[in-house]
């Protein structure tokens, strides 16, 4: 007892040091949070909690009084519009101007206001849904009434107590304070902020644990202080401190989150903590991201060249008018009129202010309305991608989504691949396969047999529902009965997760709240050697404590099997619920129903009836002391391991009560597990009669054969880490009644903590042989797990506990100091086995990862598993042939440098490029720490683009986002990440463009994501089909904006020949300005949006055609001045023909240019007709209405006002024209003559050398049956691995042989023969 | 945005806590439609030499005829054009030419004989020809007030600022204001017939007609003023460099006075290139078989008032009888004929590309 105290002493003091040296920071580092009731008398000024933000959300950006003023602000930081509204202003100096001041503000106005209205629209939104969440109720404390009543979201506040009812959602982040569960505990699914739907358990604060009556907020007097708000949704901790001075720390298991539901807890009372905008969920909501992509990377490069080349005119301009001042000398000619204010300018300050005119008149050059297309034209995509049926899920009923807007097109231009492998090319639904326990390996061949027969039915089932027949409905979906249905198992919500359609849209109605568990990972059966051993084990077991033997005499063989399973079912966070109450886990409700499998707390007065099968356990349950778990003061510790209240433990409840109970309950019990391979384990264990009944804070109830009930009394859970790769949890035994640790962890890191095998033979054989066959398990493909046990004395123990408690309590650094605190413990284990758990590959992965690499893709998969694990995947999903040879890069000195090895062979493999395409390169993530050092990251990249396929296993996130930007960076090419937890996220934000899949592991990855897919193989739609084609899309509209633009610019380029170089334009200024807005933009809309290149299907069969993204095939910088070529040669036509036409005629300025806009409007609409390849109703509406929509506001203008629209006046000039012949005769030659060469250049170039998309393309118009012979024939010679790298040069070649031998076949009329 | 993602969420969470007892969640799957699914029926050309071949062909063999009617057209129109300028010193109007000045206040009449080899049988049209005369300058096409001949009161006595400098003349605003109106062309054309006895008779030149109907009658109008045009513009000024005010500028006929004055409406029609012809009078045809101008000779009487040489300008006189496609230009008929002979020529080159490289296609050409 001294020793006790002493130690008691010494905790007492470690706190206060630890808050002194806190003590400064803390006043600006915490938040300090009084009941409201105390200081409702005093409102405002002195309430304490003033100064925290309200409950009212305002996710709005603007107020009727800001809207203008911030949306200009905003719409500014857009250099574009900068520059337009600097042309429109400059308008208004009356020296340079060039058009009516306010008629030159027309387009910027306009582009602003559509940009403007969007933004309104989506503020008003965001307003409703605000004013919504708002005026949603939810009970108030009132000191007034003394009761709780009903408020408003928004007029809660910090400091206020709120009672929560079960299903409610939480208005705040409150402090749990009182629940009405009988473990003071409160459930809440947490699926709105991280997408998992399992149900989490949070605790009361300590301080409140033992009330006996109900809380009431009269008497709360205590103070918290707590972290200021942060966005760290894992992460809350501080203090409560009581009247009496006591401190208690609060942990997130005591805090209520802001959008989470209540489940299961029929009321609970709290604190608010953060209200509103300092809640963590809404901290958490980071908008999507604004990424440029490549295309408007390189489109900005050419809209600058717009501008060299705009300076450029204006320049010629500005020089040739001050020539043109000079040539007339002093004598000034009637035609050159005096400035406004009569003074005669020179030569010289004409030309400048000239060049100021002209970069008006030429303005449009750079395209307004291109941006503003952009973002339209991309909105329209994402809306056909959303609507793509083949990339929708039916079983989940979700589709893709696209959360980032503005990058559709760099899904046509990817590069480089980067997977995770886990739940993203496999279906991350763990099926427990094999294991091996005490160095022996159970097989488990009837289980394999039964895999395989699941696959069989699962086809077989397909083809029924694709026969359009329905299954019957069952009433119960047990286990047994599900394991004859099938599961294809794609389901990415867990609450679907449990099988077939059907059974999904049952389990859906059933049980929303079942994680992982599928037939798959429920239906094991058990080898039967090994459950023999478990039952002649329990056995031996129960008869010893009949007799009270020590538990110490049983074989050691024998004892580790049954502590193998033992450690399945408790070293996990599994959470049991039975599917009969559904909605209701714990089902302590209102109607008085009772906890099914929990018991009454012996400090619960209230009169708690036993539902029947639990009967048994209630004895021994009721005698459990009040013992709070984890341990958490020295106190605790004492009082729970001093000898006297041993004996309470020991009486264990006959057996045969259990093994009774146990059959009623086999199927009726559900597990939630965090993992997927949690619960496979967990069923594993069942299946051997060893099953997990019940789960408390503070206790696992696991039910054994022939032992019944054991009740293990959890004293701590280390959980799981990335870096720890393991988790551990602490519990006294209850029939030896030792403290016992169970760790279950990644192999690689549990064999290191293993003690030392020189303590005894056996246990070196156990790890020699559980090592081989942790070997053979990941040859095999399998997840291998290893388990593992210590027993610790009570010295040890107490010790440990010491500084873990210390640990526990600090404030600060306390992430680190209980990571150290768990390495302390996990040492000198004792193995027990290993688990082998298979990890299906998802749905046609190998096709897709065949045809994203015949697309030209390079696929690097970075995974956190175990090389031989990643290596089978690879092998199994076709990423690594067995044809090709690996180059595995493992370091396990220090000072060795794998990369030696590769500067002495670069010399012969460059020598040999077809060798080096064959290879595989498999790097683990120590070596790659190495790799990615900036010495030796060249060649490391040397190394991996020599390779046909690079695995990166045992990475860490950090490596995996430093591989992805070392790739991105330094090759220069366009990345992808897909991935689907919470690991990959870093990758994904770090790509060009991340994926995430909706799949198993919540939402993290796709918070992150750019795009969301609900399984893998739709990567191939979205890349080859959506990518491509948008892709091609919107580089031909960007492209043809610049022609469009160029050439109506130049138009009036050339007039100035003819003007004097002075900036008039005979185009009216009203067509010149809405040129662009109006009658020239629907079409490149329709095009741009709707235009397919290459059929959908064709695009999928011929991945090779993606390649034309790749390159950026279809906007290269040549191709701009091509265009601008174009454009110049187009505008010649259009403005010399009508030149000619008209010269030294009685023709008058805008009569003469009235025609030219009407030709370049044909011209460029006819430009657009060549580019087009789909032609469906749409575009042929769209150019009749542009031309419709020119010739009526033409007429109508020109018909509106006679003595209006100085300087033109062009008062009935159209109607005029629509009169003459001559009109007509231009407007039938002028777009043929300026469309010629252009035509003439796709018609040659379609037949001398066509482009692989254009062959596509000429691919999709042959009929059915000879296309799929052809493509079967492509798909053997491309896809053979001779030529991986060039799919090109085969493609052109099958071509050549194509046309050799398909024509041969075509003239004689019998196709079929040849092929 | 960034809120929006939230509460979306947080709606949904709400939805399916307080739903969930029907249980019937609304299926989201994309409508199976041709539009949604970018499956609509669509025109798939392929530019191919195969497929574009007939086009050429055909616009080919359109263009040809075309341009030969238009060339065929354009020549038979007869026009005729002398310069008067007067640069050279045996031009008759020479010593004009170099004398006179926007200032001269004297006008110089100068004559000059020219000969017509081919009779002009329709109307002929008889337009002054101004070279090198940039009415296109951009201030200068800015100089006018339309709501001031649109016959605005108010805009009469306060012209527009785009008049400057030549809004006001002192105090008082002019009428009509602006550089195109200041500039007017003020030369005066008489055409004399002279026939084989070398007697002498003027041609009847109709000055009706010349303006565009919709300028003359809805463009320009005179202000308001009782038909009295002197008292309508009595708070007016000349132009600066007319020698007499705009109501006088046809005193005979008050039809076509003051800014209805057609001469006038057709030079404020500012001309598109610096070498243009502006309508001056029409000779109509007479009745019977009777051309409208013999051949023969002809006597030019000009009033000369308009320096051109500052500028190195040109003036001309043009006579020339039109048809149904306006003045003699070949160039259209060129321009067509020359087109058309590219296209064909270019679908010759498609068609031997065509065979020699394209026959993989014929199977895909078949629509399918």
């Amino acid at each position: 007892m001294a020793r006790h105290s002493e130690e008691d002493a010494g905790m007492a003091k470690a706190p206060p040091a630890a808050r002194q040296r806190k003590k400064k920071p803390k006043e600006n580092k915490t938040r300090t949070v009084h009941a409201n009731i105390l200081h409702d008398c005093a409102k405002g000024e002195e309430n304490p909690n003033r100064h925290y933000a309200n409950n009212k959300i305002k996710t709005t950006k603007y107020t009727v009084l800001s809207f203008l003023p911030k949306n200009l602000f905003e719409q500014f930081h857009r250099f574009a519009n900068v520059y337009f509204v600097f042309i429109a202003l400059l308008n208004f100096v009356p020296v340079v101007n060039a058009f009516q001041p306010e008629l030159a503000l027309a387009p910027v106005v306009f582009i602003l206001s559509v940009t403007a209205i969007k933004d309104l629209w989506e503020d008003y939104r965001r307003h409703r849904s605000d004013k919504e969440i708002n005026h949603m109720d939810c009970l108030v404390y009132s000191r007034a009434e003394r009761r709780y009543v009903e408020k408003y979201w928004k007029e809660v506040r910090v400091g206020d107590f709120i009672r929560l009812r079960c299903n409610e959602l939480l208005p705040a982040d409150v402090l749990l304070l009182s629940s009405s569960d009988p473990d003071r505990l409160c459930h809440i699914e947490t699926a709105t902020l991280d997408g998992e739907t399992n149900l989490k358990q949070r605790q009361v604060v300590r301080s409140f644990y033992d009330l006996d009556c109900e809380f009431d907020p009269l008497k709360y007097n205590s103070i918290i202080e707590c972290e200021k708000p942060n966005n760290d949704l894992n992460r809350f901790r501080g203090y409560i401190i009581h009247r009496s001075g006591r401190r208690d720390a609060l942990y997130k298991e005591n805090l209520l989150l802001r959008g989470c539901t209540i489940r299961n807890t029929e009321e609970a009372v709290g604190i608010v903590i953060y209200a509103g905008h300092e809640t963590k969920a809404m901290l958490n909501n980071n908008g999507p991201r604004y990424k440029r992509s490549k295309l408007e990377r390189q489109m900005n490069v050419d809209v600058f060249w717009c501008v060299i080349i705009l300076l450029v005119m204006c320049l010629f301009a500005a020089v040739g008018h001050g020539l043109w001042m000079f040539q007339y000398g002093d004598n000034r000619p009637v035609f050159d009129v005096l400035s406004p204010e009569g003074t005669n300018l020179s030569p010289i300050m004409s030309a400048i202010y000239l060049f100021l005119t002209m970069i008006i008149v030429f303005q449009v050059l750079i395209p307004i309305s291109l941006f503003v297309s952009i973002e339209i034209v991309k909105i329209c995509q994402v809306y056909f991608i959303h609507q793509d049926m083949d990339l929708y899920d039916e079983e989940t009923d979700s589709h893709l989504q696209c959360r980032a807007l503005n990058i559709t097109e760099d899904l046509g231009q990817m590069q480089y691949i980067f997977s995770d492998k886990t739940g993203t090319l496999t279906e991350n639904k763990m099926v427990f396969r094999r294991c091996t326990v005490a160095g022996v390996e159970y097989s488990h061949d009837a289980n394999a047999r039964r895999l395989a027969m699941y696959q069989e039915m699962d086809s077989e089932e397909e083809e029924c529902m694709s026969h359009g027949g329905t299954l019957p409905r069952r009433d119960s979906v047990t286990s047994h009965q599900s394991a004859r249905v099938v599961l294809r198992s794609q389901s990415t919500k867990s609450h679907r997760r449990t099988g077939s359609r059907a059974e999904a849209k049952r389990a859906s109605i059933l049980s929303k709240h079942t994680a992982f568990s599928s037939p798959m990972e429920k239906d094991i059966t058990p080898d039967p050697k090994l459950l023999d051993k478990v039952n002649d084990c329990s056995s031996q077991m129960d008869f010893m404590r009949f007799h009270s033997q020590p538990m110490s005499q049983l074989p050691s063989d024998l004892s580790d099997i049954i502590d193998f399973f033992i450690a399945l079912t408790i070293c996990n966070t599994v959470v049991v619920s039975s599917p009969n109450q559904p909605r209701h886990k714990v089902t302590l409700t209102c109607s008085g129903q009772k906890h099914q499998f929990g018991q009454t707390s012996v400090r619960s007065k209230r009169d708690h009836l036993w539902t029947g099968l639990h009967n048994d356990v209630l004895p021994q349950l009721h005698s459990r002391l009040p013992l709070k778990s984890p341990v958490k003061t020295i106190e605790d510790f004492i009082k729970r391991f001093t000898p006297s209240l041993e004996q309470v433990f020991s009486p264990i409840p006959p057996s045969y009560d259990g093994k009774a109970s146990w059959n009623l309950e086999e199927g009726e019990l559900r597990y939630e597990a965090e993992s997927p391979d949690e619960a496979a384990l967990v069923y594993a264990a069942r299946a051997y009669k060893c099953s997990l009944v019940g789960r408390l804070p503070d206790q696992v109830i696991v039910e054994l054969p022939h032992l019944g009930k054991l009740s293990f009394e959890l004293l701590h859970t280390l959980g799981f880490d990335s870096t720890r790769k393991r988790m551990s949890v602490v519990v006294r035994h209850p029939l030896t009644d030792q403290i016992t640790v169970y760790t279950k962890g990644a192999d690689s890191v549990i064999m290191d903590l293993i003690k030392p095998p020189d303590t005894g033979k056996r246990q070196k054989k156990i790890v020699c042989r559980t090592q081989h066959y942790l070997n053979l398990y990941a040859a095999d493909g399998l997840r291998t797990l290893c388990i593992a046990k210590k027993i610790l004395s009570k010295e040890e123990y107490a010790c440990w506990l010491q500084r873990h408690l210390a640990a526990e309590t600090a404030i600060q650094g306390r992430e680190e100091l209980l990571f150290e605190s768990a390495l302390r413990l996990e040492t000198n284990l004792h193995l027990l086995g290993a688990t082998g758990i298979e990890d299906r590959l998802q749905d046609g992965v190998p096709e897709t990862i065949a045809s994203l690499r015949k697309a030209g893709l390079q696929i690097w998969v970075l995974t956190g598993d175990k090389q031989e694990t990643a290596v089978n995947i690879a092998y199994a999903c076709k990423l690594l042939d067995p044809e090709e040879e690996l180059l595995t890069l493992n370091t396990f000195n220090t000072n060795f440098s794998p990369f030696d090895i590769y500067s002495s062979s670069s010399p012969s493999s460059q020598s040999t490029p077809f060798l080096v395409h064959r290879l595989g390169l498999v790097i683990d993530g120590r070596t790659l720490a190495y790799a990615l050092d900036k010495s030796l990251e060249d060649k490391f990249l040397a190394v991996a683009r020599s390779c046909r396929s690079v695995l990166c296993c045992r990475s860490t996130p950090l490596q995996k986002s430093m591989v992805v930007k070392l790739v991105r960076n330094k090759l220069k090419v366009m990345t992808l990440a897909i991935g689907d937890g919470a690991n990959d996220v870093s990758m994904i934000q770090v790509a060009d463009v991340g994926v995430g899949i909706s799949g198993q592991e919540g939402m993290q990855a796709v918070m992150a994501s750019d795009f969301a897919l609900p399984r893998f193989r739709y990567l191939q739609k979205l890349l080859l089909v959506h990518g491509h084609w948008c892709y091609s899309r919107l580089a031909n509209m960007i492209l043809y904006f610049f022609y469009k633009n160029a050439m109506f610019v130049a138009l009036i380029f050339w007039y100035q020949f003819y003007c004097g170089f002075s900036g008039s334009a005979m185009i009216d200024q009203w067509y010149l300005i809405f040129f662009n807005l109006m009658f020239s933009a629907f079409p490149q809309l329709i095009t741009g949006t709707l235009d397919k290149d290459v059929s959908a299907e064709t695009l999928q069969q011929l991945p090779q055609l993606y390649v034309n993204g790749q390159n950026s095939e279809e906007y290269k910088p040549y191709m701009f001045w091509m265009n601008m070529i174009d454009a110049f040669y187009q505008s010649l036509v259009c403005f010399f023909i009508p030149y000619f036409a008209y010269a030294d005629s009685d023709v008058d300025l805008f009569t003469w240019g009235t025609p030219i806009t009407t030709l370049a409007l044909f011209t460029i609409l006819l430009h657009l007709g060549t580019e087009t390849k789909t032609w469906t109703w749409m575009n042929w509406m769209s150019i009749a209405f542009s031309i419709a929509l020119f010739f009526t506001v033409a007429l109508c203008y020109n018909a509106s006002c006679p003595a209006c629209y100085s300087p033109s006046n062009p008062y009935w000039t159209m109607q005029r024209l629509l009169q003459e012949p001559l009109f007509y005769l231009l407007c039938f030659i002028t777009p043929i003559a300026a469309l010629l060469p252009r035509f003439f250049y796709r018609a040659c170039q379609g037949t001398l050398f066509p482009s692989p998309v254009q062959l596509g393309r000429q691919l999709d118009k042959l009929p059915a049956d000879i296309r799929r012979n052809i493509l079967s024939l492509s798909r053997v010679k491309v896809g053979s691995p001779l030529c991986p790298k060039l799919p090109f040069l085969s493609l052109a070649k099958l071509w050549s042989w194509l046309d050799a031998h398909f024509l041969l076949v075509a003239g004689s009329g019998n196709i079929e023969v040849c092929f | 945005m960034m809120a929006s993602s939230y509460n979306a969420k947080e709606e949904d969470g709400h939805h399916s806590g307080a739903s969930s007892g029907t249980g019937v969640s609304k299926n989201k799957k994309p409508d199976n439609t041709a539009f949604k699914q970018q499956r609509l029926p669509a025109w798939q050309p392929i530019l191919t030499a195969g497929s574009v071949l007939p086009a050429f062909f055909v616009i080919g063999l359109i263009f040809i005829p075309i341009g030969i009617g238009l060339y065929v057209t354009s020549n038979n129109i007869k026009e005729f054009e002398i310069d008067y300028t007067g640069v050279s010193s045996d031009s008759p109007c020479y010593n004009c030419a170099k004398n006179f000045t926007w200032n001269t206040t004297e006008p110089c009449v100068c004559t000059v004989n020219f000969t017509l080899h081919q009779p002009f049988e329709s109307n002929v049209f008889m337009y002054y020809g101004l070279s090198n005369f940039y009415q296109n300058h951009r201030r200068y096409v800015k100089s006018r007030d339309d709501r001031q001949l649109n016959g605005d009161l108010s805009a009469l006595t306060d012209p527009s600022k785009e008049c400057e400098p030549y809004r006001k003349s002192g105090d008082v605003s002019i009428a009509p204001c602006g550089a195109i109106a200041n500039s007017l062309f003020n030369d005066t054309l008489v055409l004399y017939y002279v026939d084989s006895n070398n007697s002498i008779s003027e041609i009847p030149l109709v000055k009706k007609g010349i303006a565009w109907w919709t300028d003359k009658h809805v463009k320009f109008r005179n202000p308001a003023g009782n038909g009295n045009l002197t008292l309508a513009f009595k708070d007016t000024a000349k132009p600066v460099n007319w020698a007499k005010p705009v109501y006088e500028l046809d005193p005979l006929d008050p039809e076509n006075n003051g800014f209805i004055n057609e001469d006038f409406i057709v030079w404020m029609r500012t001309a598109a290139l610096p070498t243009f012809r502006k309508l001056y009078r029409i000779i109509q045809k007479k009745s019977g078989a009777t051309p409208t101008l013999p051949n023969g000779n002809y006597m030019l009487n000009i009033t000369y008032n308009y320096p051109v040489l500052s500028f190195d300008g040109r003036k001309r006189l043009i006579l020339s009888t039109i048809s149904w496609m306006g003045g003699k230009n070949p160039f259209l008929g060129i321009a067509y004929i020359t087109v058309g002979s590219i296209c064909f020529c270019l679908g010759v080159v498609l068609l031997i590309i065509h065979h020699k490289y394209d026959n993989r296609n014929t199977s895909a050409d078949i629509p399918s």
